[in-house]
């Protein structure tokens, strides 16, 4: 018995010795663990370790083969064809087949009956077939899009795993989904078949969840977190030594939305005051500790090959110009208006404080309305009931994806923008085949939206990671990720 | 007996009440479940998929109908939110709590029964003026900011507990207890301030009475008077509060929670209210009213045990 004992607790220190153990923070919970279901990019940032698509994205921002070994594209771009990576499993050890892709694919675009849950594949699927002879998929678009490929990074899932994709979820990627205890943790364990040889390297992560900045602070402090992500530039100096910090742009935009069907903001006169009334320098400096980079469209210098340079100082601070439009406008003693921000986000929080004392100097009285996320997203996102908010677009993979806020159909078009030469130009930008020639038409279309003003655009708030100086390999990305796989301990 | 019997009627109408005010509250305040849920990168076909599934498009009364109905049937429905079983949610979080009431009752006895008797009887004198003066600061700061102290004093410079965090007690009963201690510190504080003040004022009042010049005149130790005598009378107010403290632990003690990042009831019920996730919320309602309403029963039923003269019919 205690000879036992004692072998027990050998075999705990070896454990606790070797077994590598990584504990991550997360501001929330998560929403759905079935892939194809979760939307909020919370979720995204974790179940990355989790899931994978026939595409992955990496932290360049290219879409590199994962499920799929490589791919065709036919020349009228209408047909894909996917050949599956030989021996990929899937975490509970069973091979991936072409039918658990079409399975999922179909699941996605609702060919299989349900709801679907994509709304670009619901619209544009037309069939998947699945080929096990020579281990394929084939999928048929009803017109072409080339922006559709970044679509193939949605989650492939096993067939026979269908009753238990939103408790058990199973996928290919280089952690194993262990539990899930709401207002606690996430727990993942490395997968030992992973396709990549190599990786992941540590062989526990937990995922846990805090929500107050103080307390997180504390844990980390204390050890307790190893990564502690977006940490806030304010706590930095609090901080001491035996800390790694590294930061880089994190691909979202800032802005202060104008709501341009009401008034005044309905005078492009009036949006362009505001533009000339506020000083982003000034913004970075007080909210971002400097941490930020200027912007001057919808649009991050991290997507490099789309950004547009030399657009973010295109209205220069400037209270006499601001003044000037104001008056052509109509509203030479100003006006008064409400920004409403949504107080879970501190940062735009502080930022709307500086920008009230800013639009102050041109005449314009604002007032801050607090609301709680829920409200936000139901009444401002949803019901376009506002005047002006502060908000922060996160990263998406394509500069489509990214612009497609401003069509005047989309039904997120929260700002009420519109305008005929941006959504001509956004059409053909989507349409156009020649990638040169798209990547301009993307590029023109975010001098459009600086030249038009549908909202002020402010700075990508550097993403800001402190961790445990004894790590390494941690890779920032431009979307919503917070991949482990190459994280080690030194 | 008919007291009793009266007492739990006006109990299940209590209930009754709270949660159809609730529940068409969420009627008239802004906010959505789905959009909460999915936030502001959601598809517009997950966003319709998962409206569907939920059946929000049912009219309010009809789906309080229906949720008395399976409540009847001990079905609590399902969370929105995290899409559990709103039974197994409050469950889960409910050692947490339990251990926390616990936890910080003890202390708040252990700390503030001694002191209040002591506060009392050196009323007036160096050492009473001082009692005063630290209840009065425990009452005036934030449990918040006595958390935060507590964990850079305890965890972050002294290392003695970690911060943060639980650990449950199948996982490692001794840490459990651990985790729990810190915060059950930061919820006794200002609460052994209150049992102090109250067990004061009442040894005091009790004091002046007859019985006690008696007790004395009988050839009585002041240490005899005050056992056999005086605590039981003065002890009945601190009852009253003692109760009001637990039904508070009980329901929640979501700033400590918050603090400490423990997975209690507090936190649940915020996040479900933030989240307009009903069914949750009304789970939780329902929960906290019996826990209140069945505390007070009890102190009812204690006070007759302390002081048999009581009579209720």
């Amino acid at each position: 018995m205690k000879k036992s004992i004692i072998f027990l607790s050998f075999i705990l220190l070896f454990l606790s010795v070797f077994g590598s153990s990584l504990t991550v923070r997360i501001p929330q919970n998560i929403d759905f663990l079935d892939p194809h279901k979760a939307a909020a990019s919370g979720t995204d940032e974790v179940m990355f370790n989790v899931f994978e698509g026939l595409l992955k994205p990496d932290s360049q921002g290219n879409l590199n083969p994962a499920v799929a070994e490589n791919y065709t594209i036919s020349q009228d771009g209408l047909t894909f064809k996917f050949f599956i990576r030989k021996n990929i499993k899937f975490h509970d050890g069973s091979y991936v087949t072409p039918d658990d892709v079409k399975y999922s694919l179909e699941r996605l675009s609702g060919l299989d009956g349900g709801p679907g849950y994509n709304s670009a594949m619901i619209s544009t699927i037309k069939s998947v077939t699945a080929d096990k002879n020579d281990n394929s998929v084939t999928v048929i678009l009803k017109t072409a899009d080339t922006n559709f490929l970044s679509n193939f990074t949605k989650a492939v899932i096993p067939r026979h795993n269908d009753q238990y994709q939103n408790s058990k979820p199973i996928g290919t990627g280089p952690f194993k989904f262990i539990s899930y205890q709401p207002d606690q943790n996430i727990l993942l364990e490395k997968f030992k078949d992973y396709w990549k040889t190599g990786y992941p390297k540590v062989d526990k992560v937990e995922f846990k969840i805090i929500s107050d900045e103080q307390a997180a602070l504390l844990s980390f402090m204390a050890g307790n977190i190893d990564i502690y992500p977006r940490i806030p530039a304010q706590m930095l100096d609090i901080l001491g030594n035996n800390i790694k910090i590294i930061s880089g742009g994190q691909n979202l935009v800032q802005l202060m939305a104008m709501n341009n069907a009401r008034k005044p903001f309905d005078d492009i006169r009036v949006r362009q005051a505001v533009n000339y009334a506020l000083n982003k320098d000034e913004i970075i400096e007080l909210a971002a500790l400097g941490y930020g980079t200027k912007l001057g469209s919808n649009m991050s210098p991290v997507m490099a090959k789309y950004y547009q340079e030399g657009l973010e100082n295109y209205y220069s601070t400037n209270t006499e110009k601001a003044k000037e439009l104001l008056k052509e406008a109509g509203y030479p003693k100003g006006f008064s208006t409400t920004i409403t921000v949504p107080s879970v986000y501190q940062f735009h929080v502080d930022t709307a404080q500086i920008i009230v004392e800013q639009l102050k100097k041109v005449g314009i009285n604002a007032k801050i309305e607090l609301v709680e996320w829920g409200v936000w997203l139901d009444r401002v996102y949803a019901g376009r009931d506002y005047d002006t908010t502060i908000i922060g677009f996160t990263g998406k993979l394509s500069a489509y994806d990214v612009l497609k806020r401003y069509e005047s159909g989309y039904s997120r078009n929260f700002m009420n923008y519109k305008s005929e030469v941006f959504d001509n130009m956004f059409k053909k930008a989507y349409a156009e085949i020649d990638d040169k020639i798209s990547t301009d038409l993307y590029k023109e279309l975010q001098v459009i939206l600086t030249e038009d003003a549908p909202a002020v655009f402010i700075m990508d708030p550097n993403f800001i990671i402190a961790m445990d100086e004894n790590i390494d390999g941690y890779e920032i990305y431009p979307y919503y990720v917070q991949d482990m796989s190459t994280v080690y301990f030194k | 007996m008919y007291y009793y019997l009266r007492k739990f009627i006006a109990m299940f109408f209590t209930i009754i009440i709270v949660t159809l005010i609730t529940f068409f509250s969420f009627e008239i305040i802004p906010g959505d479940p789905v959009l909460s849920k999915l936030g502001i990168d959601a598809d517009e076909a997950q966003i319709a998929s998962l409206r569907a599934e939920l059946g929000l498009d049912m009219p309010i009364p009809v789906r309080y109908i229906k949720w008395v109905g399976n409540i009847l049937k001990g079905d609590l429905g399902e969370s929105v939110r995290f899409s559990l079983p709103v039974y197994d949610l409050i469950k889960t979080r409910l050692p947490v709590t339990f251990s926390l009431m616990i936890i910080s009752i003890l202390i708040t006895l252990a700390v503030g029964i001694p002191l209040g008797i002591l506060s009392a009887k050196y009323n007036n004198r160096i050492g009473g003026f001082f009692i005063n003066f630290i209840t009065q600061i425990f009452l005036a700061i934030p449990s918040f900011w006595v958390g935060i102290m507590l964990i850079m004093i305890f965890g972050v410079i002294l290392k003695w507990f970690s911060p943060g965090g639980y650990v449950s007690w199948s996982e490692n009963p001794a840490e459990s207890i651990k985790s729990v201690i810190l915060p059950s510190v930061a919820i006794a504080l200002p609460n052994i301030a209150i049992v102090i003040r109250y067990l004061k004022n009442s040894v005091l009042e009790q004091m002046k009475k007859d019985y006690v010049r008696m007790a004395y005149s009988k050839g009585l130790n002041s240490f005899r008077v005050m056992k056999n005598h005086v605590i039981r009378n003065a002890v009945i107010p601190v009852i009253t509060v003692l109760g009001m403290i637990i039904s508070s632990v009980l329901a929640g003690s979501l700033i400590v929670e918050q603090v400490f990042t423990l997975p209690g009831i507090g936190r649940l019920l915020i996040s479900a209210i933030g989240n307009r996730d009903l069914p949750l919320v009304e789970g939780m309602i329902l929960y906290i009213s019996f826990t209140v309403l069945f505390i007070n029963f009890i102190i009812d039923i204690l006070y007759k045990f302390i002081d048999p003269r009581i009579k209720y019919d």
